[in-house]
Formats: C-alpha cells, sequence, structure tokens
C-alpha cells in the first residue's frame, strides 16, 4: 500500500511537487507559530521578564492559542475602505512570501523512502534560482502598499509610503550584494551555487564579507523588522499599515512578517552560508561533526527535564518530561548511521537558518529604531555606493584569477 | 487543422488576460485600479515570456516593471488627490488623433500577420537544449556581440536620468 503511493508519486511529477508543496507549507506554518512564541520569550529574558507563562508549561501552547484567536476575532472593514483592495491585500503579501520556498533548496540528499527515490528536498530546480526569488519577493510589497491605501486612513497611508521607498532602496542595496556571488559562482540556480561553495572548500561569506554584512542589512530593511521597522513605528504612525486590519487578515499581514523572515534568512544561509553543507566537511579529524544533531537534542532533553524538575504543577511536570522523552527517543533515531548521513543536510540548512532567525530577534532586543531619513541616507549614501565597490572589486579579482578569461568565454559559447 | 496542446492553451489564456487586463488599464476610473490591472498585464507578458522559454527575460519583467516601476508609480498615484482626478474628463482634445494612430498601427499589424512568411524573416525557435542558457545568450548578445549600441544606449539613459534629476533640483530651488 505504502510502496505503491510511493511509486505513484515518483512516477507523477506534478503530484509530487504537489505534495511536496503541501509538506513544505505546513512545516512552515508550524514553524511561523513557534517563531513567534520565540520571539516573545526571547525579548522578554533579554528585558528581564518571564514572557508567555499562562497557556501550557512555560506557555508552550500560546503558539496554539494566539492564532486560534486571531480567527475567531471579527474580520471589521472600514467602511471608507476600497473593499476588495483592502480583502485581497493581505493574501498578496502572504501567498508572495510562501511561493519564494518554491527555490530554497532545503538539503543535497534524494528523499529515499523503502527504496523509492523521492528527487532532492526542494520542490523547483530553476536555472534562474535568484531571479525567481529576487522577481516573487518585491511582490510582497503590494500587498503593504494596496493595504494602506485601500484602509483611506492616514497613518495606514504614511506606513505605505514609508515602506514602498524603504523597500525600492534597499532592494537595490540587496541585489548588488548577490551580483558578487553571482560572479563567484557562474550560477543563478541556488543548487549550483552551493554546489560551488563545496567544491571551493570555503563559504562564500568568507569570500564576500561586505556583500554579506550588505544583504543582511537590506533584507533587516526588506522585511520591515526592527531596527528598520519604520512603516509600523507605533510612537508615530500607531501601526501603519496594518493599523484598520483586524481578526485574521492582520494575521495574514503577521505570517507575512515572519515568513519573509525565514526567507531571508534561508536565502543568506543558502548564498553566503554554505547552505546544507556542514561546517568543516572536508576535515577528515572533524568527522565527529556528524553527531550533533544527536547531541542537540540530548542537550534538548536534559534542559526541559531540569527545567521540569523544579515545575509545580503535577500535570505540566509531567508534560514536561513526557517532551524529554521524545526527545531522547528522536536522538536514539538520529544516532542509527542511516539516519544520521540522510538528515545531514536538512539539519544543517535549519540550524544556520535558526540561528540567523535568533539574530532577527536578538537585533530588536538591542537595537534603537532608525529615524526616517538616517535610514534614506544609510541606504543610498552608504549602502548603495558600498555594494557597487563591492561589485567592481568582485569583478576585477575574478576576471584577474581566471587564467585566461577570453578563452573561457569561448569554451562557454562552443559548448 | 491544427492539435491543440497544453502550451497553446495556456498562451492564448496569457494572451486574452493581457488584453482583457490593458483594455481594463484604460477604462477604469479609480487611476490605482489602472495601475493594478497593468501590473496584470504586464504579469501576463511575463507568461508569455516564460512560455517562449525566455526565462530571464521573465524574471527581468517582474523585477524591473511589476517590482520596481509600478511601486513607484503606486507611489506617486496615491500622493495625488484621486477624488479630483476621477471627477476629471476622461477624454483628452487629443483623442480623435490617438484613434487615428491606432486604427493604422492595427492596420499595418493584421496586414503583417495575413503575409505571414513572406513579410516577416520568421527565426525558427531555438532547440531545447540552447534554451536553457538563455540568460547566457542574453549576455553574449549584449555585451559581445551588440557591445557598442549597448554602451552608447546606456550612455544616452544615463545622460536623461542626469537631467532630470538636475531638472528635479532646480525646481525645489
Amino acid at each position: 500500500m505504502l510502496d505503491s503511493a510511493l511509486q505513484f508519486l515518483a512516477d507523477h511529477s506534478l503530484v509530487l511537487a504537489t505534495v511536496k508543496i503541501l509538506v513544505v507549507f505546513s512545516v512552515l506554518s508550524g514553524v511561523l507559530a513557534y517563531i513567534v512564541y520565540l520571539e516573545r520569550k526571547v525579548l522578554a529574558f533579554m528585558q528581564a521578564r518571564l514572557g508567555p507563562m499562562r497557556v501550557g508549561p512555560w506557555g508552550i501552547l500560546q503558539a496554539i492559542a494566539d492564532p486560534l484567536k486571531l480567527i475567531l476575532k471579527e474580520d471589521i472593514i472600514p467602511s471608507g475602505a476600497d473593499k476588495t483592495l483592502f480583502l485581497i491585500a493581505p493574501v498578496i503579501s502572504v501567498a508572495a512570501a510562501f511561493t519564494v520556498f518554491a527555490a530554497i533548496p532545503f538539503g543535497d540528499k534524494d528523499i529515499v523512502i523503502h527504496g523509492v527515490n523521492l528527487g532532492l528536498p526542494l520542490i523547483s530546480n530553476t536555472n534562474i534560482g535568484i531571479l525567481f526569488i529576487l522577481a516573487v519577493s518585491s511582490l510582497g510589497i503590494y500587498g503593504i502598499i494596496l493595504g494602506g491605501w485601500a484602509s483611506n486612513s492616514h497613518y495606514p497611508l504614511l506606513g505605505a509610503l514609508r515602506s514602498a521607498a524603504q523597500l525600492v532602496s534597499y532592494e537595490v542595496a540587496g541585489g548588488m550584494a548577490i551580483i558578487g556571488i553571482l560572479l563567484i559562482s557562474h550560477s543563478m540556480s541556488l543548487v549550483d551555487i552551493v554546489e560551488k561553495q563545496q567544491s571551493m572548500g570555503v563559504w562564500n561569506v568568507f569570500l564576500q564579507p561586505v556583500g554579506f554584512f550588505i544583504y543582511l542589512v537590506a533584507a533587516i530593511a526588506e522585511t520591515n523588522r526592527s531596527p528598520f521597522d519604520l512603516p509600523e513605528a507605533e510612537s508615530e504612525l500607531t501601526a501603519g499599515f496594518h493599523t484598520e486590519y483586524s481578526g485574521f487578515r492582520f494575521s495574514l499581514f503577521f505570517m507575512a512578517e515572519y515568513t519573509s523572515m525565514v526567507l531571508v534568512s534561508c536565502i543568506a544561509v543558502t548564498l553566503f552560508w554554505g547552505g546544507w553543507l556542514r561546517p568543516f566537511q572536508g576535515v577528515a579529524s572533524l568527522d565527529f561533526l556528524k553527531f550533533t544533531p544527536v547531541v542537540v537534542f540530548l542537550a534538548a532533553a536534559v534542559a526541559i527535564s531540569l527545567g521540569a524538575r523544579k515545575n509545580q504543577v503535577p500535570m505540566e511536570k509531567l508534560v514536561l518530561f513526557a517532551i524529554a522523552a521524545c526527545c531522547v527517543l528522536l536522538a536514539a533515531a538520529l544516532a542509527y548511521p542511516l539516519v544520521t548521513s540522510a538528515i545531514q543536510g536538512i539539519f544543517w540548512f535549519s540550524a544556520k537558518v535558526f540561528i540567523f532567525l535568533y539574530a532577527f530577534i536578538w537585533y530588536r532586543g538591542t537595537f534603537p529604531r532608525y529615524r526616517y531619513d538616517q535610514l534614506m541616507n544609510l541606504g543610498w549614501r552608504v549602502m548603495i555606493p558600498l555594494g557597487l565597490a563591492n561589485v567592481i572589486a568582485t569583478a576585477a579579482v575574478c576576471y584577474w584569477l581566471q587564467p585566461h578569461p577570453a578563452a573561457a568565454v569561448l569554451g562557454m559559447l562552443t559548448r | 487543422m491544427m492539435e491543440i496542446n497544453l502550451p497553446q492553451i495556456a498562451f492564448f489564456a496569457l494572451s486574452a488576460l493581457a488584453l482583457i487586463s490593458a483594455i481594463m488599464v484604460i477604462t477604469r476610473r479609480n487611476a490605482i485600479h489602472s495601475a493594478i490591472w497593468l501590473i496584470i498585464t504586464l504579469f501576463s507578458v511575463a507568461g508569455v515570456f516564460l512560455m517562449l522559454h525566455a526565462e530571464f527575460l521573465f524574471a527581468v519583467q517582474i523585477i524591473l516593471y511589476v517590482g520596481g516601476i509600478m511601486v513607484l508609480f503606486l507611489f506617486v498615484i496615491m500622493l495625488v488627490n484621486l477624488d479630483v482626478a476621477a471627477k476629471q474628463s476622461q477624454f483628452s482634445r487629443q483623442w480623435f488623433v490617438a484613434v487615428v494612430t491606432a486604427l493604422v498601427l492595427t492596420a499595418e499589424l493584421v496586414y503583417g500577420i495575413y503575409l505571414d512568411h513572406r513579410g516577416f524573416l520568421i527565426i525558427p525557435p531555438p532547440p531545447a537544449a540552447a534554451a536553457t542558457n538563455n540568460t547566457q545568450a542574453i549576455a553574449v548578445g549584449l555585451y559581445q556581440t551588440y557591445m557598442l549600441p549597448v554602451e552608447i544606449a546606456s550612455l544616452l539613459l544615463l545622460v536623461a536620468m542626469v537631467g532630470a534629476v538636475v531638472m528635479a533640483k532646480r525646481k525645489f530651488e
């Protein structure tokens, strides 16, 4: 039964793609809910508070309670609003953010279940991967602009205008940062870019530190995250472009923001931090690093049970010990050699993305918000010239290092 | 009879969408709605590019036109008082000239399509293997075969851009 279903998937590429899309979508939705929880907890600890503690032990069910509450709330449409645009604006934002994941490679090993090969753990590998990402992720801005305009209210309109100007400015800088990677990798496919980093034996971030810095700043600005969250600066604009939104539509905007946060982390990891590659993959003496997933889950189990011992509520104590037991079981399963090698790519990819997400929260906790003119000055007078200089320097070095550039071009033509 | 296959259905659907949305662009009273229909037009043209295996053009069309230029369009339109604009007459004084020009263009296009192979030099579509290197093909065309014209065109654009900035600055003072 299972075998025939798997074989059917392997034979029908469209059905397989649909299944992969559903898997990515559902995993991502779950992750999103817990990023919000993580953000609230981490920010709380940074500010010497406890954060959500009421729903479930340590508030871990808060991530489920919040979306439920938002879905059940009334969806208010302001009487002066442009109804159609008001309704579709959040959908545009979310759809654009989720669509980009179609081009992200999560790992390098083919998924093999019961001997049936289901292909690479990615939805599609196009030869214009980076351009596709840039194109689709730039569409999310329409949700913000149209939502802000359709609300027919002053704060949302100002927030939308700020957002449009900010995004257009920083998109240029972000694009410049990516050009350096293209010059090094000779390809626009994300799979090729990661494989190039593997064959060079060095991650792009060490060759393009300036490019990475520019990309990081542009990514924070494009996702409207603190310290560049001017479009929703609560002290000036109430809530910016989503002031008039309520209930589920508000949560769609919220989802879009966190999805694009995950997205820019994924892109940064793929382009600059070696994607699914394990650190020190070429060094044989450091091969024990492949057991990191096991150690991580064992450490999580220890941490959870230590915390559970202090818990006063018997029921919560039980739940926490059960979670710790699950972690131990998972660690045991991961220690099985076949599983260890199969999950390497996805584990390291997720671990790097997690570090980026944590850093995003960290920035929010530590940096004060920029003023609007400072933001524009930084974008146009620092980031874009720096990006241009980086492109010129990278191109010059690439040309200089290439033994016979003319011959290489001719070889490309005749291939 | 011609056999109808999936690419053809996609082509006709995209063309129909492009035409319908283009008509919507010029008939909407609200400038924002016009801009949104224009975005849909640009999207369907991008889809046609993709059908022709021109992935690079598809991506650039969306990045530049949809993601860049139209965002600025909307940005400007939002700053305009739409209530006044919506009450203004939709036809300007040049509408008669415009209709004549459009009719002449339509006649030329119809005649050209009627001539078919006799009127145009139709280049056969590239083989599938070449189509995968679409980006490189465009790069070679722009920076090797037609290097000088491209450089001249970019210089002209630069001059126009600097001119626009200078004129905008003078108005402020």
